[in-house]
């Protein structure tokens, strides 16, 4: 339906006529690609595969609950993006062992997941929230950046698509830094709270791990970004006279499958109603 | 001003150049331009009918989003997201067509807020079963598509464009709630009897939702002089039914109406009887859901309240420094 037969009477006898919306399916070259991941690549693609859905299903909880019905749209947005995100990388990573996005997402346990701890925290207020964003989407836009030049194609391809994406993520959670910093004392109060329980899980993000060696060229070594990242995110912290917070840093432990507790029940309940109907199709 | 709508436009009595203008652009199907005269009626209606659609669309959002977090697949969570994104979205537009004709945001979110405000009864039901997702798209959104296809020719310019952009992505909302139900008619039978329960629960509720009989609608005929509403309650219901029955039978769904029957002479098909008394019961407050949907509205505006103050002050401090600027 076009805006011209909307108007008229034969659209309301069309109304019910089929209308194609493409956000749903997986790019061509995922579906068609002759392409089936190693073993490592696999695992590298569910590293970044768990990061984004696990981000993306905290962000979902969001919807219809945030500040502004603006941010009900713009946290959505961001969490269907790394919706996306998480279905290529998931997908790519199945062909490895002839699994689909959904039996990787919904039928591994947690010990199997290999989500950061960053991205397990809890969505706290909505400056817990903007914390973790600003850390994960400043991390992704660099790691995206680079793995665009990547050897494997399927990795660059998805990386090409991403960083666009993750670059107005990166931009909607500075805006929002800067607003809260500088907004009122409470948002101020709230903002340094959020940055100092968030930063203990940044280290973890920029460690290194043998699978890393094994795919010289192919994967992001994650040490590798720490430069760039840092020095992203400097000059907003100076904007918004935030210190970097200093503390502890958390053991972590998400690449080798050991979790943050917050992890088991986001995936209780994303998998609950799969589980409960083996086999069946949805 | 009290509300005095008279039905009948045809007063012979003087009328001032302006309503006269009004009148002709109605009679020639223009559009109506917030910058145009209009009758203090007309505003107050519009004002009322587009901010009750607001409200709907963002009290929607909360049947659905509860299963954002639970969809059984992936796709059908990145659907989900995206449909009630555009609620949010429809909310926006709707709320804006609105402070057009001098409402404005503040007053319509605490009118919703404080229930002082109508939105759609439907959303008062709850959402026990995935299915209620493809109930939702197929019943909830096709009787609402019905409803608002003619509101695109809405006399009224930014309520009848916005209604365009909303319809277009109904029925994609419409479509995607048929195929749930679909994969679930064709699932296990488990599934099978999770699509036809959801299906029983929402079909009156979604008759219901084009409003009461013709002969028990108190602003309808007022609205369709004024070429807000273009067709009756029970006309547009009789359309959404004979939709729906030949897209039952495709789904294998069978619908909750033992007295629905086709009528040769109409070529119609005639339903069973209405139970109005549930109907006035949810819009009385008394429905399921109806305390705890509001209760949550509130709270995500209480909860919210710091980041929206926190924002006003940011742009407040960021012109300051922009004017200081200019000043130097």
């Amino acid at each position: 339906m076009n805006d011209d037969t909307a108007n008229n009477d034969s659209a309301e006898a069309d109304v019910h006529g089929h209308v194609a919306v493409e956000v749903t399916t997986l790019d061509a070259e995922l579906i068609e690609g002759p392409s089936v991941a190693t073993a490592d690549i696999a695992e590298y693609a569910v590293w970044l595969g768990d990061d984004s859905l696990v981000l993306a299903q905290q962000l979902g909880a969001w919807i219809s609950r945030a500040p502004e019905l603006e941010e009900d749209v713009a946290l959505g947005n961001v969490a269907l993006d790394l919706i996306g995100h998480a279905r290529s990388l998931l997908h790519y990573a199945g062909t490895a062992t002839d699994r689909s996005e959904d039996d990787l997402a919904y039928w591994r346990t947690e010990p199997d997941f290999r989500s950061l701890h960053i991205v397990e925290q809890p969505n706290g207020d909505f400056a817990h929230t903007i914390a973790r964003q600003f850390v994960v989407s400043h991390y992704l836009f660099e790691l995206y950046s680079r793995l665009r030049a990547s050897a494997d194609p399927t990795l660059a391809a998805i990386a090409a698509k991403a960083v666009k994406e993750v670059d107005y993520h990166r931009d909607h959670s500075t805006q929002w830094v800067l607003r809260l910093a500088e907004g009122t004392d409470e948002s101020r109060r709230r903002m340094i709270t959020a940055m100092s329980d968030l930063w203990p899980y940044v280290e973890e993000i920029f460690r290194d791990d043998p699978l890393i060696d094994r795919l010289e060229g192919i994967a992001v070594r994650p040490s590798s970004l720490r430069p760039a990242f840092d020095s992203a995110i400097a000059p907003v912290l100076a904007e918004a006279e935030l210190d970097i917070p200093v503390g502890f840093v958390a053991s972590g432990g998400g690449r080798t499958g050991k979790h943050s507790e917050h992890l088991a029940f986001l995936l209780a309940e994303m998998q609950v109603l799969t589980r409960a109907h083996p086999g069946a199709s949805w | 001003m009290t509300s005095t709508i008279t039905p009948d436009m045809s007063v012979p009595a003087a009328i001032s150049v302006e309503e006269q203008q009004f009148n002709d652009l109605l009679e020639a199907d223009s559009r109506i331009e917030p910058r145009d005269w209009m009758p203090e009626g007309y505003r107050k209606s519009l004002v009322r009918q587009i901010s009750q659609h607001a409200h709907s669309e963002i009290i929607g959002m909360q049947p659905e989003s509860n299963w954002i977090t639970r969809a059984p697949s992936l796709k059908r969570k990145a659907i989900l997201m995206a449909k009630v994104q555009d609620e949010a979205g429809h909310g926006l537009y709707l709320y804006s067509a609105a402070q057009t004709l001098g409402a404005t945001r503040d007053d319509m979110t605490d009118a919703l807020i404080a229930g002082k405000a109508r939105y759609s009864s439907i959303f008062n039901y709850p959402t026990p079963s995935w299915a209620d997702m493809g109930s939702i798209g197929w019943l909830v959104d096709g009787a609402a598509i019905c409803n608002q296809v003619p509101l695109c020719r809405a006399s009224y310019g930014p309520y009848g464009r916005a209604m365009v952009r909303i319809c277009k992505e109904e029925s994609f909302h419409q479509r995607q709630g048929f195929e749930i139900l679909l994969e679930l008619m064709q699932g296990t039978d488990e599934q099978r009897q999770m699509a036809q329960d959801s299906v029983n629960r929402w079909y009156w509720p979604a008759l219901m939702m084009f409003g009461p009989p013709d002969d028990d609608s108190p602003n309808s005929a007022q609205s369709m002089v004024w070429k807000i509403k273009r067709h009756s309650n029970d006309e547009l219901r009789q359309r959404f039914v004979n939709m729906l029955v030949p897209q039952a039978a495709v789904l294998g769904v069978t619908l909750p109406d033992p007295d629905l029957h086709f009528n040769e002479e109409t070529q119609q098909w005639d339903l069973g009887v209405i139970d109005w008394t549930e109907f006035h019961e949810v819009l009385a407050g008394r429905g399921p859901n109806n305390a705890q949907r509001l209760q949550r509205r509130r709270d995500a505006h209480d909860e919210g309240q710091w980041v929206r103050e926190a924002a006003a002050a940011y742009a407040r401090k960021q012109s300051a420094r922009t004017e200081e600027m200019a000043a130097s």
